[in-house]
């Protein structure tokens, strides 16, 4: 047992508990937050993509321990006072979804990207998103998605 | 800019009506205006069926409401199909506000809720519009109907003098002369049984249906707030874990769970065949399970995924002859190339991204289950009968489901959970790791089609001899003018000998038919090639069927094809399916890596006729769904056993679609004012395996007789 102390969403957060436990499941059993999916739990889906500082990581292969210190922002935390990200509000214009169960991580993979640099061509974004899977075959969206929030943020919104 | 309001909160009109949180819910309807649903004259056959032994719970009255009008003017949709990604949400609730003339923002949607839902046999086939469309537009132009005599009561005018306007009936010329439809039912019970056939608004004159409306499931997906089964946290709930065998067929020898029952916090849970280990954190769960020693006895199976084929053809039943015409013998004599060959496709697996999941709790004798689950109501009568209880003591809620394309019509998570919940007196939660999900899936199944078939001298085909094995017989008729002709079907999902296959197999989007197109067009293709014709040309010159002319037409025109017999060297393929009520007509574009047997696809066209077309988005979204799914079970994706065992059980080894494999992806809908709307979610899926198969031969000149196409079989073909 050990306590770890993060920032997560933006909170300030403690949780105790075993540190080798998955993130994951400490941020959807313990503290709630059920918008990060679990797919596969060997990291090769993204369903539980969320970002640590500002990068994307897989939640399910992460030990909460690991986070001591740190930042942690989830789907959850995407949207701030209030408003959607260009990112959200990309995915709605162009419907980027079916079932919706991929949607947290690939816009937190895409998130991660445009938060290190918001002027990130939308290329590379998708080829961080390579690796997240998407059994609906959203795909074509998500690119007109990614591109249309890359312009929004290479043009200053946030 | 963000069309929703500061706090985020989900609109009126957006998002599901979560009815476990409204214990009022029926209480709601005891007022307003109710329209019941009568079964036969309007359900047609096999669509909706009876309700079996009512649904219990709720007053009498409540059952089979399928529309609500409340006093606030709301309308609520009662469905009980489910959201799966496909869009009902959103495209049911434009019928119903079409047909009462309401925003669309005042109708509210439930569904797959089996307490407050008219009973519905599951969400598949493509169905959700096509069949419960029009009686969902029945139901609203019933209440229209009540409603404006209502009004023209209580305005004491006569009913031809009034329309309505937005929720509002007015009076044609004294427009001073209106009530609301909430004005009208407040404070009354009205019941209306759906016995005649309202006159529906002509298709012609909508003005919401038809129109693109923006998904309301779009909110609470893009910010982690929609629930899926497993996200539904019951006080106390415990996660469970199963204990599973290592194979199919392999048989449970010795049990040791004194490791795992040491640990803090776990419960081991028994019920009867049923052992799990109970802990309130997951990954505790998951580790304890790993403490549990089970040894099994070793599978009898001894087939593998290459020695699958042989077996199939060996074991199948002697199957049914659904078409036949003409004299076989007599069109083989009139041939002047006779063509056979054999195509081979694998178990592929539906791997929706959320694993099969659902919560189980116990209150008061009476069972609540939410689950992903693509049937509600007969996982009701399952979650009954295991656990001895009459219906009315069961209830399953349907959250959003994460994505089931066939694979949630089978949910034994459900049962599970309701099982352990009631063993262990807490709520708990069953969510399939992924090896579970790939274990007990209920594939699309492997088949083995045999072909044989002649042209005359008038490149004219003049005889056509199928068996399929394994597939089915949806989608197995040619769709050509072939005048002597046999086509056998040879197992398919029900009367399989026991041992035909070593696992479940299941319904997979347009169940069996990807298998049949991908035979019958290759073979099309192989007598084009040899007739020295075009492949569009060739299918014209053999094509009677006026509506797939005109969809093949129309897709010689929007991809740009110009004719050129095959191998051209383009890498352009083009096939054709009819699935679901819909024409449908892909065309393709490769390029094949000669050195790796690498097949990148860079251009794909799909063309349809699906009828009427309720909501456009939504009908593009599902055929760009199916043809990026259509790419893994013809390019990567194919399940590996061995003695029972499944080699592949998860993401690492089992490829699905990538973004760096999907290309351009142009849809067409044609208009077809005078056909009813026909299925979307499952047509354009269907030609995948043969458009490029098709195109792989255009561009290298080597055909590849087994799906999927990897880089090996490629390379093996051209070797070959
Ligand atoms: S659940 Fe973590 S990558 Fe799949
Ligand atoms: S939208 Fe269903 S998995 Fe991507």
């Amino acid at each position: 047992m050990k306590t770890v102390s993060f920032t997560l969403n933006g909170k300030p957060t403690r949780v105790t508990t075993d540190e080798n436990r998955l993130l994951l499941w400490v941020l959807r059993d313990d503290l709630g937050l059920t918008g990060t999916k679990f797919g596969c739990g060997q990291a090769s889906c993204g369903s539980c993509t969320v970002v640590i500082n500002s990068d994307a990581v897989r939640a399910c292969a992460t030990a909460v321990g690991d986070v001591e210190g740190k930042t942690v922002t989830t789907i959850e935390g995407v949207a701030t006072d209030g408003r959607l990200h260009p990112l959200q509000d990309a995915f709605i214009k162009h419907a980027a979804f079916q079932c919706g169960f991929c949607t947290s991580g690939m816009i937190m993979g895409a998130y991660a990207k445009l938060l290190k640099d918001p002027k990130t061509p939308p290329a590379e974004v998708l080829k961080e998103l390579e690796d997240h899977l998407c059994r609906c075959g959203a795909h074509v969206r998500i690119v007109d998605a990614v591109t249309t929030a890359a312009a929004a943020m290479k043009g200053g919104a946030r | 800019m963000s069309p929703f309001n500061n706090d985020l909160e989900v609109p009126d009109g957006w998002g599901f009506v979560q009815t476990i949180d409204r214990r009022d819910f029926l209480k709601l309807t005891t007022t307003g205006l109710l329209v019941m649903f009568f079964v036969e004259p309007l359900m047609g056959r096999g669509s909706l069926e009876l309700p079996q032994g009512g649904r219990g719970g709720g007053t009498p009255a409540d059952l089979n409401a399928f529309l609500h009008i409340g006093a606030d003017g709301r309308v609520t949709c009662l469905v009980g199909k489910v959201e799966l990604g496909q869009g009902a949400m959103t495209s049911l609730p434009q019928l119903a506000a079409e047909e009462l003339d309401v925003p669309l923002s005042a109708v509210d949607i439930v569904m797959g809720d089996t307490d407050v839902c008219p009973f519905d046999s599951g969400t598949f086939g493509s169905l959700s519009i096509r069949q419960f469309g029009p009686v969902l537009r029945r139901a609203a132009a019933e209440a229209k109907g009540v409603l404006l005599e209502m009004a023209a009561e209580k305005l004491q005018v006569p009913v031809t003098d009034l329309a309505v306007e937005a929720g509002t009936v007015v009076h044609k010329t004294d427009r001073a002369k209106r009530v609301t439809y909430g004005q009208l039912t407040e404070g009354k019970r009205i019941e209306r049984r759906l016995e005649g056939r309202p006159a529906l608004e002509p298709v012609s004159a909508f003005t919401i249906a038809g129109k693109t409306a923006p998904r309301r499931d779009a909110l609470e997906k893009v910010t982690g707030k929609a629930k899926y089964a497993g996200d539904i946290v019951p006080t106390g709930a415990l996660h469970a874990r199963i204990v599973r065998p290592p194979a199919h067929g392999a048989v449970l020898a010795t049990l040791d769970t004194s490791a795992a029952e040491k640990v803090p916090g776990v419960r081991v849970v028994r019920d009867r065949d049923l052992v799990a280990v109970l802990h309130a954190h997951r990954d505790e769960a998951d580790k304890a399970l790993g403490l549990v020693k089970a040894t099994y006895t070793p599978s009898a199976s001894t087939l593998t995924d290459a020695t699958i084929f042989d077996h199939l053809v060996k074991t199948a039943p002697a199957g049914d002859t659904p078409f036949r015409g003409g004299d076989l013998a007599a069109g083989e004599k009139l041939a002047t190339s006779v063509f056979s060959e054999t195509y081979r496709k694998g178990y592929v697996a539906h791997a929706a991204m959320e694993t099969h999941s659902a919560v189980a709790a116990v209150e008061n004798g009476k069972v609540t289950v939410w689950a992903g689950t693509q049937t509600p109501f007969p996982l009701k009568s399952q979650v009954a009968a295991a656990l001895g209880l009459t219906a009315d003591k069961v209830r399953v809620i349907t959250p959003y489901v994460g994505g089931g394309f066939g694979g949630k019509s089978a949910s034994q998570q459900g049962v599970e959970a309701a099982r352990l919940a009631m063993a262990a007196g807490v709520p708990v939660r069953v969510v399939w790791s992924r090896e579970e999900e790939f274990y007990f899936d209920t594939f699309d199944p492997a088949a083995v089609h045999t072909i044989r078939s002649g042209i005359d001298a008038a490149k004219k085909i003049v005889f056509w001899d199928l068996v399929a094995v394994g597939s089915g017989s949806r989608g197995v008729e040619h769709i050509y003018d072939i005048p002597n002709h046999r086509t056998v079907v040879r197992g398919g999902w029900n009367g399989n000998p026991a041992g035909m296959h070593p696992f479940g197999i299941g319904p997979w989007r347009a169940p069996g038919a990807n298998a049949n197109a991908w035979a019958r067009e290759s073979q099309i293709d192989v007598m084009a090639a040899k007739a020295g014709m075009d492949p569009v040309e060739f299918r014209l010159h053999n094509l009677a069927d006026a509506r797939m002319r005109r969809v093949l037409e129309a897709a010689v025109k929007a991809f740009g094809w110009t004719p050129k017999p095959g191998p051209s060297g383009r890498g352009l393929g083009v096939a054709c399916g009819i699935d679901a009520g819909t024409y449908a007509v892909n065309m393709a574009q490769v390029h094949v890596n000669k050195a790796t047997g690498h097949i990148q696809v860079v251009r794909l066209l799909s063309v349809q006729d699906m009828g009427v077309v309720v909501n456009p988005e939504g009908a593009a979204q599902q055929t760009e769904g199916c043809l990026t799914m259509g790419l893994g079970y013809s390019l990567a994706e194919e399940v590996h056993f061995k003695n029972g065992e499944l080699i592949d059980s998860n993401f690492d080894t089992y490829q699905l679609p990538r973004f760096s494999w999907v290309p351009k992806i142009e849809t067409v809908l044609l208009e077809s004012p005078n056909l009813a709307a026909q299925g979307a979610g499952e047509p354009a899926i269907v030609p995948m395996g043969a458009v490029l198969a098709n195109a792989v031969f255009d561009a290298i000149g080597v055909r590849v007789h087994q799906l999927p196409m990897t880089p090996a079989r490629v390379l093996a073909a051209m070797k070959a």
